[in-house]
C-alpha cells in the first residue's frame, strides 16, 4: 500500500494524440470544404471565429446496433406509466437542423468539430487568385498608422521598455560595482518606447453585390447568394486593405439596400436585370472611381429575366466589364430540382453567347449547397494571373 | 504542505484498508495509489490503461473528457487499473474527504478484479504488456510510416469487440496441441497466434487442390480478430502482430465490460459502507453523503450502472439476511446468510446472469424500471412496464456486450477465399451506414470480397462489399 505524488508535468501522450486526431480533423475538413463552404453556422456566424461543423468521415465505425430501432430499459421516478414520452426524436443532441438529408436519416450521429473561421478560410482560399488586381491610384485613401520607432529617456510609464531599462540597470552597476548584475533601479535607467505617425496609402475594392429579389428567389436561392458574398468579401479582405459592399436589390427596379434588407427582404413581382446594372453603373460613377477602386460586381439572379430586357442587360453588363476588374453573375436553380430547372436558366446562357469581353465575366450555375465552393474557385480562378 | 498531504492520505489509506479487509472481509490486491493532475487523470482514463500505444480516437477520447472537465460538466475522482498490484489515480484537486470515498471504492474494485471469476484469466501485467506494445507499435510506425499504420489500427478496430470473451480456451488448446509435437522455432509470447497456421501447413504437407484455402480455424467463429489474422489472405507478419496486440489488449478488457454493473454496484456498496465505519465528524459526513448520493442516484430516463449495481446488492443481501418463511421452507435459505450471498455472487456471476438471476419484481416496481423506444420515428414512448419483459430486454441488451453477435461462417466463400459473415439477428437491426463502413474495414484486413448476412425491415439482406462498392441482395 502506497501513496505517492510525482511531477507529471512532462507527461504529453494524451496532448500528442489529441494533435493526431486534430489533423484528422484538418484533412477530414479539407476533404469536406464543398459542405463546410455553405454550412449555416458558419455563414450565420456573426463575427464568431470558432464555429461547430459537423465532420462525418470521423466516426469510428462499428458493427452497432440501429439506435432508433432497439428497445432501450430506463429508470423513471417511480410514476412512469406506460404511454408516457419520455423524449422527442430530432432534440438537441439528436443532430437534426441540419437542412435536408441529414437529420432524416436513421441514428446519424456525427463528430462536430471546432473549427476556427480562419483556419477553414486559409484551407478554401488556398486554391483561389483574385483575378486582375491591380494596382489602382492608391494614393487616393491615406490613412494613419502609429509605430513604435524610438527609444528615449522621458515617457510614460504604459511605455517603458522593460527590456532595454534592465539592460541599462545592469551596464550602470557594472561600471560602478564592477559587477554584471541587476541593483536597485534608478531614473536614469528607464527607457521609454516612443511612437510616430505614419501616413500609408490603402488599395482598396469595392463589392457591388447585386440580387434579384424577385417573386421566385426564395428562402434557398437567397442562401446561397449570401454565403457566396460571406466568402468572397474575406477573400478580398485578404488581398485589399479596404473592402466596401455595396447591395442592390432589384426586381423590376433597383435600389440600394443596408446589408440586413439585402438578405432578408423578400419582394415580389417580376425580373428586370438591367435596372440593377444601370443603378450600379451610377454608383460606380458617383462613388466609386475605377480610377481609384478594384471593382467587383456580382449578381446573383435564378436567370427569369424579362425577355424584352435581355438586350439592355447584356449591354449595361458589357459596360460594367468595361469599368471593372471582373464581373461575376450567378444563377442559382431551384433547391433539388436542378436538371429540370437547367433549361429555363435563360440570362447566364445569353451572357455567354453575346456578352463582347468574355475575358473579364463569370458565369456559374449554383443548384446545391454543396455548388457553392466550386462556384468559388470558377470565380477566382487560375484566369486572372497574367496581370 | 504537500508532504503532509501524502501524509493524511497514507493514513487514511491505512485505516481504509483495515476496515475493508477485517471489519468487512474484502480481499483485494495490494494497491499503489497515484495522486495526478487532471490532465493525467483524463489521459489514463481516455486510453484506459497507462502507457498504451498511441491512436487519434484516444486523443479525441482524452480531447472531449479533458474539456468536460475544464468546462465543470463532469469530473473523474478515480481510475483503477486491474493489475497485482493494482494502480489507483486520484486527481489532485480531490477534497480529503473525496479522497477517503475514492480510496474504499477503489479497494471494493480491486476486491472485484482479484475475485470475479471472470477476472481469473487476465493478465495482471497488462500495464507492463501494453508498453511493450506500445514501444512495438512505434517501431511500426517508424518503420513502415504512421498514416500506414494508423489506417491499419482504425480497420482492425473497427472489429475489436468481435473476440472470444472465452478465448483462453482456444488459447489452452493450441497449447496442448504445441506440446504433441517438437518445437522447432524459438518460444515467444505469440506463438500460439502466429505458428498454428505454419504448423498446420508443415503438417500436412503438400496440400491437393481442393484443400488449400481451407482456413486453418473451423467455421463458425465468433472471434473475427482471431479468424482473420490466421487467415487472411493478405495480412504481412506486421499486420499479425498488431492484430495479436489488440487481442490481447480485448482480451483484458473484455471482463470489465461484462461486469460494469456488479463492479460499480460491488465498489459503491463497499465505499458506503467503509465510510460509515470511519466516524467521520459532521461536517466531512455531509460531505460525503451527498457524493455518495450523487454517485448511485438514478438518472432519469437512463441507467445508472452504479445505481442499479448498488441497488441489486443491497436488495439480495437483505433477501438473504431475511428469508421468508417459504424461502426457509423450500429454498432452504438460512437467516443471517446475506454478506456470504453477496461474496458468492461477486465470484460466480457477470451482469448478464447477475440481473437475469437476482433482478425481481419489487426491485423493478422500486426502481421505475421500464423499455421505451421510438413509436412513429418520434416519439420516444414507454412501451412496457411489466417485469419479466423488462428484465429480459436489459438482459438482451447487455448480452455480447451491447454489441450485435456477429460470426464468421466461411472463410472460403464461394470456393474463392472470400469471407461470409453472419449477424445473429435477434429482434434487433444493424445501423446498416455502420455496417457498410465497417465492411469497407474488414476488406481492408481480408482483402478480398466479404459479405454480411443480417435482417433489414424484417426481410433477410447481404450485404457484400467487393472493394470498390457496396451492394445488397
Amino acid at each position: 500500500m502506497s501513496v505517492q505524488r510525482n511531477d507529471w508535468s512532462l507527461q504529453r501522450k494524451g496532448q500528442i494524440d489529441q494533435e493526431r486526431h486534430k489533423e484528422r480533423v484538418r484533412e477530414a475538413i479539407k476533404k469536406n470544404l464543398g459542405s463546410i463552404v455553405s454550412n449555416e453556422s458558419i455563414i450565420l456566424s456573426d463575427g464568431k471565429r470558432v464555429v461547430k461543423v459537423p465532420i462525418r468521415s470521423l466516426d469510428e465505425y462499428k458493427f452497432r446496433f440501429d439506435y432508433r430501432k432497439k428497445k432501450h430499459v430506463g429508470t423513471g421516478d417511480g410514476k412512469t406509466k406506460v404511454g408516457d414520452v419520455i423524449g422527442r426524436e430530432g432534440q438537441p443532441g439528436q443532430g437534426s437542423g441540419m437542412g435536408p438529408g441529414a437529420g432524416d436519416q436513421p441514428g446519424q450521429e456525427y463528430y462536430e468539430a471546432e473549427v476556427d473561421i480562419d483556419e477553414i478560410a486559409k484551407l478554401i482560399f488556398e486554391d483561389l487568385h483574385l483575378p486582375y488586381l491591380e494596382e489602382k491610384a492608391k494614393q487616393a485613401v491615406q490613412s494613419k498608422t502609429t509605430k513604435f520607432t524610438e527609444i528615449r529617456r522621458a515617457g510614460i510609464l504604459s511605455n517603458l521598455d522593460k527590456r532595454r531599462s534592465l539592460l541599462e540597470n545592469i551596464k550602470r552597476q557594472a561600471k560602478e560595482t564592477g559587477k554584471a548584475e541587476i541593483g536597485p533601479f534608478r531614473k536614469e535607467d528607464l527607457r521609454y518606447k516612443t511612437w510616430e505617425e505614419q501616413m500609408t496609402y490603402e488599395s482598396n475594392a469595392v463589392v457591388i453585390a447585386m440580387m434579384d429579389v424577385s417573386g421566385s428567389m426564395g428562402e434557398f436561392k437567397k442562401y446561397i447568394a449570401r454565403s457566396f458574398y460571406f466568402w468572397m468579401v474575406r477573400f478580398l479582405k485578404t488581398k485589399y486593405d479596404q473592402v466596401k459592399i455595396v447591395f442592390v436589390s432589384h426586381h423590376t427596379e433597383a435600389r440600394e439596400v443596408t446589408e440586413d434588407q439585402f438578405f432578408t427582404q423578400g419582394e415580389s413581382g417580376g425580373t428586370v436585370v438591367s435596372s440593377a446594372y444601370k443603378l450600379a453603373l451610377d454608383i460606380i460613377a458617383g462613388r466609386y472611381p475605377a480610377s481609384e477602386w478594384n471593382i467587383y460586381p456580382f449578381h446573383f439572379s435564378d436567370g427569369d429575366n424579362y425577355y424584352s430586357d435581355n438586350d439592355e442587360a447584356v449591354r449595361l453588363a458589357d459596360e460594367l466589364i468595361a469599368t471593372c476588374n471582373l464581373f461575376g453573375y450567378g444563377e442559382i436553380g431551384e433547391e433539388g430540382a436542378s436538371s429540370y430547372r437547367r433549361s429555363s436558366g435563360a440570362l447566364l446562357s445569353i451572357f455567354k453567347d453575346r456578352l463582347k469581353s468574355q475575358e473579364r465575366f463569370v458565369g456559374v450555375r449554383i443548384d446545391a449547397k454543396e455548388d457553392v465552393y466550386p462556384a468559388l474557385k470558377e470565380f477566382f480562378g487560375k484566369r486572372g494571373e497574367q496581370v | 504542505m504537500i508532504d503532509n498531504e501524502v501524509r493524511d492520505l497514507e493514513a487514511a489509506v491505512d485505516q481504509i484498508w483495515s476496515v475493508a479487509t477485517s471489519t468487512f472481509g474484502l480481499d483485494p490486491f495490494p494497491v499503489r495509489f497515484e495522486i495526478v493532475p487532471a490532465s493525467v487523470m483524463y489521459e489514463v482514463g481516455s486510453y484506459a490503461l497507462p502507457g498504451r500505444y498511441s491512436h487519434w480516437t484516444f486523443g479525441k477520447a482524452y480531447h472531449r473528457m479533458k474539456m468536460m472537465y475544464d468546462f465543470g460538466l463532469s469530473k473523474i475522482y478515480e481510475v483503477v487499473i486491474n493489475s497485482n498490484p493494482s494502480y489507483a489515480f486520484l486527481l489532485e484537486t480531490n477534497s480529503p474527504t473525496q479522497n477517503k470515498m475514492v480510496i474504499a471504492h477503489v479497494l471494493g474494485h480491486v476486491d472485484f478484479f482479484k475475485n470475479n471469476a471472470y477476472f481469473a484469466r487476465t493478465n495482471r501485467r497488462m500495464i507492463d504488456e501494453a508498453a511493450l506494445h506500445a514501444r512495438r507499435m512505434a517501431e511500426y510506425e517508424f518503420k513502415y510510416g504512421r498514416k500506414v499504420v494508423e489506417e491499419f489500427l482504425d480497420a482492425v478496430l473497427s472489429i475489436d469487440e468481435h473476440v472470444d470473451p472465452n478465448f483462453f480456451i482456444k488459447r489452452r488448446r493450441a497449447e496442448d496441441d504445441k506440446k504433441q509435437e517438437k518445437p522447432k522455432r524459438r518460444d515467444g509470447p505469440y506463438d500460439d497466434l502466429l505458428t498454428l497456421e505454419e504448423r498446420r501447413a508443415s503438417e500436412s504437407g503438400p496440400a491437393d487442390e481442393e484443400g488449400k484455402h481451407k482456413p486453418s480455424i473451423d467455421a463458425p467463429e465468433k472471434d473475427l480478430v482471431y479468424f482473420i489474422l490466421k487467415n487472411s489472405p493478405v495480412l504481412e507478419d506486421w499486420h499479425k502482430d498488431i492484430m495479436s496486440m489488440l487481442h490481447e489488449e480485448m482480451e483484458y478488457f473484455i471482463p470489465q465490460m461484462q461486469t460494469k454493473i456488479m463492479n460499480e454496484g460491488w465498489a459503491s456498496i463497499w465505499h458506503s459502507r467503509i465510510m460509515r465505519e470511519l466516524e467521520l465528524p459532521t461536517s466531512e459526513h455531509l460531505e460525503f453523503a451527498e457524493l455518495h448520493a450523487g454517485v448511485v442516484s438514478p438518472h432519469k430516463g437512463q441507467l445508472n450502472p452504479y445505481y442499479l449495481g448498488y441497488k441489486l446488492f443491497e436488495d439480495i443481501e437483505k433477501r438473504w439476511d431475511n428469508p421468508t418463511q417459504e424461502e426457509r421452507d423450500e429454498l432452504g435459505r438460512t437467516a443471517g446468510t446475506g454478506r456470504e450471498k453477496i461474496m458468492e455472487i461477486r465470484e460466480l456471476e457477470n451482469d448478464v446472469s447477475f440481473l437475469r438471476n437476482y433482478l425481481t419484481e419489487d426491485l423493478c416496481e422500486e426502481m421505475d424500471l421500464f423499455i421505451y423506444e421510438l413509436v412513429d420515428d418520434e416519439e420516444w414512448t414507454v412501451t412496457e412496464k411489466g417485469w419479466e419483459a423488462v428484465r429480459d430486454r436489459l438482459v438482451a441488451n447487455m448480452t455480447n456486450f451491447g454489441f450485435p453477435y456477429i460470426e464468421v461462417v466461411d472463410g472460403d466463400y464461394d470456393g474463392n477465399r472470400e469471407l461470409y459473415l453472419m449477424h445473429r439477428y435477434e429482434g434487433v437491426e444493424l445501423d446498416m451506414k455502420y455496417a457498410r463502413k465497417t465492411l469497407e474495414c474488414v476488406y481492408k484486413l481480408w482483402g478480398r470480397d466479404v459479405h454480411l448476412e443480417t435482417v433489414s425491415d424484417n426481410e433477410p439482406l447481404v450485404m457484400h462489399y467487393d472493394g470498390n462498392e457496396h451492394d445488397e441482395d
